[in-house]
């Protein structure tokens, strides 16, 4: 494993930071807003024998909520490797 | 066979396999006892943390639950998985690389502070205490209602299984068996879901199926020709709307409380010490973020289940009882009655059921029937009309939800007292083998009190749980996420972010539930949050505490802010020694 320098580890940092923010945004906007917020407004709106905003507070979120952990191991990993600190 | 044979065999040949497991697994060093020598492989991992986190009231109470609170149960279903994003992403990764062994020593190390550690461990108890309580009184539940058992009888054998593989095994043995554990418990969960689901919507998939339209099939099963065709949550919502009930897919509870419980039990499960310790488990860092994903998998594949569960159950339960005379009752309806979760009390003497709003023993109210939340789940199969040896399944999901979860914690309960309290602070010079008594000590000690408290229950379990996650929320959430994300957090602004955040929710929810328990309503609750949402409000206190006392105390010294820069980063990086000792 090489010595790296401060500021590529910095540079890493930020990038995961960004990641984090991104996914976080996804997980309120899918939860609090359109299973909590807006759900009677989205409740208008069917999909197949759903209301939509019904859909989201009991399906959708849990979801969208696995998918976004699996991005998140996705785009870490590749990050891992760009910055050459991936575990062997 | 009977149903009682079935669950027997079920449920024995479930135990025979915990017991080997847990003998295989056995633990040699401290290592192995507190962190299966971080060797875990994340699928497991995945799984283990999927058992461990899911209880008996998942497995029993929440689709039952839900059942009766229509999309207001959403709550659970939204607060009891989004916690995982955020231990896989805020969490997960940072504590295995730290690589110890338990929450207070993290946080006495990162806060480079005794008192910490030990406010810490005090947390870690008492909130484990306060789950465990309800996880040995479920054991002793499933044994009676199944098996004939008394519930005491019951909860004394689930105490000697737990007793032997946690003592046994320590964290090594726990995490395999509870990989059995999640085995037994979504097969028995999902294959009734399954079987309904494709009785009433033709579809396999219990997800999709709530969402479908009922066949000509399932309207035979609900004795109503006229549903066929139509979506089942449109038929569920006009039998509510034509009982009383409102519709089931809107809610009832004010969406600000309904925000911030949901918030506080995100944060709150982020911050449960049973689900941080299992990411030390795993090998490397990126598998702690796996791991997470594993995790949050196998969770939601119950936990998406739950919801159609609670729209199949309810729909079946009220088109099989209303107005269908006593003498026609269905078998599973006089099986269920002799356990008293179902009840009925011919109050206009028509000896025909009528079930409405309101209580039975309120005499203003139409309502006839008694139903108990858990029978959506635990008679599913019988009001489905499924084999026997579905309906033994059962049982042995039930236990296997109760005991992983009850293992879980009171291995956090053991390493609280051996790790932190023995050699962190009483006593830092003894041997890993005399450390390893204490582990094992402790953790025969705490199954013998959550054994006491499964056979001479608190009256007050159900209103300690709000408890638990609140202070998870309030006290671990914000001082961890801080630890890790800011590097000039200091000891000063944790110690008195902690202390305002416990304070603050514990006298919140002290008054709401035991000094006036008369004024446990929105009208008396701050901004309309009940003291299950008071959590996210304590947390935001925590932090608000630890930004603005950190501002006017000394930093942290500079090999602590080394100690968080190397949390950062996979491999193997200048990891300064550990300071706080």
């Amino acid at each position: 494993m090489s010595v790296h320098a401060t500021k590529e580890l910095q540079a890493y940092w930020k990038e995961n930071l960004v990641i984090i923010m991104v996914h976080l945004a996804i997980w309120f906007f899918v939860s609090f807003f359109c299973g909590i917020m807006v759900v009677d407004q989205l409740d208008g709106y069917m999909l197949g024998g759903f209301p939509v905003g019904f859909w989201f507070a009991n399906q959708g979120s849990m979801v969208t909520f696995v998918i976004l952990i699996w991005t998140y191991v996705y785009m870490m990993n590749k990050l891992d490797r760009k910055y050459d600190v991936h575990e062997g | 066979m009977s149903i009682l044979t079935w669950t027997w065999i079920l449920t024995g040949l479930s135990f025979a396999l915990y017991i080997y497991i847990a003998y295989a697994s056995r633990a040699k060093s401290t290592g192995d006892f507190y962190a299966a020598e971080q060797s875990v492989p994340p699928v497991l991992n995945g799984m283990a943390t999927g058992a461990d986190w899911m209880s008996a009231a998942s497995f029993i109470s929440m689709a039952g639950l839900i059942s009766f609170m229509g999309r207001d149960g959403s709550f659970y279903l939204m607060g009891w998985t989004g916690g995982y994003v955020l231990l896989a992403m805020l969490f997960g990764p940072y504590l295995r690389k730290y690589g110890k062994f338990t929450i207070p020593q993290f946080m006495g190390d990162r806060y480079y502070s005794n008192s910490i550690r030990v406010l810490s461990l005090i947390c870690a108890i008492f909130v484990s205490f306060t789950y465990v309580a309800g996880q040995m009184r479920g054991v002793g539940v499933v044994f009676s209602r199944f098996m004939n058992v008394s519930v005491n009888m019951g909860v004394i054998i689930g105490m000697a299984l737990v007793f032997f593989y946690a003592t046994l095994g320590g964290m090594k043995g726990i995490t395999y068996t509870q990989v059995a554990q999640y085995c037994v418990l979504i097969v028995a969960y999902m294959v009734p879901a399954i079987f309904i689901s494709m009785q009433l919507t033709g579809n396999p998939i219990p997800q999709l199926g709530m969402g479908s339209a009922i066949t000509a099939d399932g309207a035979a099963m609900l004795h109503d020709p006229s549903t066929q065709g139509k979506y089942l949550l449109d038929v569920l919502n006009n039998i509510q709307h034509d009982l009383g009930f409102g519709a089931y897919t809107s809610g009832q509870r004010p969406r600000i409380d309904v925000w911030f419980i949901t918030m506080s039990l995100m944060i709150g499960t982020a911050g449960l010490p049973h689900i941080l310790i299992r990411f030390f488990t795993v090998p490397k860092m990126r598998d702690a973020r796996s791991s997470a994903g594993y995790a949050l998998l196998f969770i939601a594949l119950l936990y998406t289940t739950a919801p159609a569960i609670s729209v199949f159950a309810r729909t079946n339960f009220i088109k099989s009882i209303h107005n269908v005379k006593y003498v026609d009752a269905p078998s599973w309806f006089k099986n269920w009655e002799k356990t008293k979760l179902v009840g009925w009390q011919d109050k206009n003497g028509d000896g025909i059921m009528q079930i409405a709003k309101g209580a039975v023993k309120d005499p203003k109210s139409a309502n006839e029937v008694t139903i108990d939340r858990d029978i959506m789940v635990l008679a599913n199969p019988e009001i489905a009309k499924l084999p026997n040896w579905v309906v033994g399944l059962i049982g042995a999901g039930g236990l296997a939800a109760a005991l992983s979860t009850a293992a879980g914690l009171l291995l956090v309960i053991s390493a609280a007292i051996s790790h932190d309290l023995m050699k962190g602070i009483l006593k830092p010079n003894m041997s890993d083998k005399e450390e390893l008594l204490w582990a094992r000590g402790a953790a025969g000690v705490a199954v013998c009190i959550a054994g006491l408290f499964g056979i001479y229950p608190p009256g007050f379990v159900a209103q300690v749980v709000a408890f638990a996650f609140g202070l998870a929320a309030a006290s671990f959430f914000p001082c961890i996420l801080m630890g890790i994300f800011n590097k000039k957090a200091n000891k000063e602004g944790a110690l008195v972010g902690m202390a305002v955040g416990i304070v603050f929710v514990a006298s919140y929810i002290i008054y709401f539930k035991f000094v006036n328990p008369a004024m446990n309503n929105k009208d008396h609750w701050w901004f309309g949050i009940s003291p299950e949402g008071i959590g996210t409000v304590g947390a935001v206190l925590n932090f608000i505490c630890m930004y603005v006392v950190g501002k006017f105390t000394p930093e942290p010294p500079q090999e602590i802010q080394d100690l968080v820069g190397s949390l950062r980063y996979p491999g193997k990086l200048v990891v300064p020694p550990s300071a706080g000792h």
